[in-house]
């Protein structure tokens, strides 16, 4: 997994590609929190447009971001979602809590 | 009765970054063994969190223990009908499985973690852990459908 931030005017842009497991979805929770608890960006973008498979530990970290935006009045986006991606949110059941939409310019609107 | 015939066997360290390797190698076996594309991502997925479970609970992340992975293809009797399917069995000398962990959390719950569970019981027809002799032994099977394809996703 390789994440690149892009950080424009009040906005976060996570690009995220390859897969999200156990060996490296810790690394995704630290810059999810990072950016989210200390820098307080008001609104963060997860593009996943690259991610072709995210595990449980992965869809945990998704989570913990959601609730970290919530607690801090912040809008925490998801875009570009793999059908691999969507499959397992949808298994969880936890879509549904996910601000998601299509691509960028709707996640920057 | 059943038949058995062994495809893969094999022994990795429990190093979360072998997930990969295991993905590859159970998803390529699952697409020549002859399950539906998401069929073979379900299977894959499944054993990916089954591996992730042995790696996180029963070695407590220890990355240099010990973890043998084995698919047979099977034939069985299910419900009076002969299918063919999937064998996977994993073995460790972890932990003890937590008998109060079988129990998936309720997908109602908005919360980190828990959902590996859901995901293997979801992805498989059979789902068996128990310990002997200090190894845990969980077996998953997977049946094709009677005509040699998933029966839910035709056409995916």
């Amino acid at each position: 997994m390789q994440i690149a931030a892009r950080r424009l005017d009040q906005v976060t842009i996570f690009d995220i590609t390859g897969h999200i497991d156990l060996a490296n979805s810790p690394e995704l929770r630290k810059a999810l929190l990072k950016e989210l608890r200390e820098t307080k960006t008001p609104r963060v973008i997860l593009n996943l447009t690259g991610v072709r498979y995210i595990d449980s530990s992965g869809v945990a970290s998704l989570v913990e971001g959601l609730k970290a935006a919530r607690d801090e009045g912040l809008r925490f986006i998801l875009y570009g979602l793999s059908p691999a991606a969507r499959e397992v949110l949808q298994l969880s059941r936890l879509i549904k809590i996910f601000d998601v939409v299509d691509d960028e310019q709707q996640a920057l609107a | 009765m059943q038949k058995r015939s062994l495809l893969l066997d094999m022994v990795l360290v429990s190093d979360p970054r072998l997930l990969c390797v295991v993905r590859a190698a159970v998803e390529r076996l699952t697409e020549v063994t002859g399950f539906t594309p998401p069929e073979c991502r379900s299977i894959t997925r499944a054993v990916d969190e089954a591996v992730a479970n042995v790696i996180r609970h029963a070695y407590g992340g220890q990355p240099d223990r010990r973890i043998d992975l084995s698919c047979k293809r099977i034939t069985a009797a299910v419900n009076g009908e002969q299918r063919e399917g999937l064998e996977i069995q994993l073995l460790d000398k972890g932990l003890p499985f937590d008998r109060s962990k079988l129990t998936a959390r309720s997908l109602d719950e908005v919360k980190p973690g828990g959902l590996g569970l859901h995901f293997i019981r979801d992805s498989m027809d059979i789902m068996e852990h128990r310990q002997v002799k200090g190894v845990n032994r969980l077996r998953l099977v997977k049946y094709l459908s009677a005509d040699g394809s998933g029966p839910e996703h035709q056409g995916e």
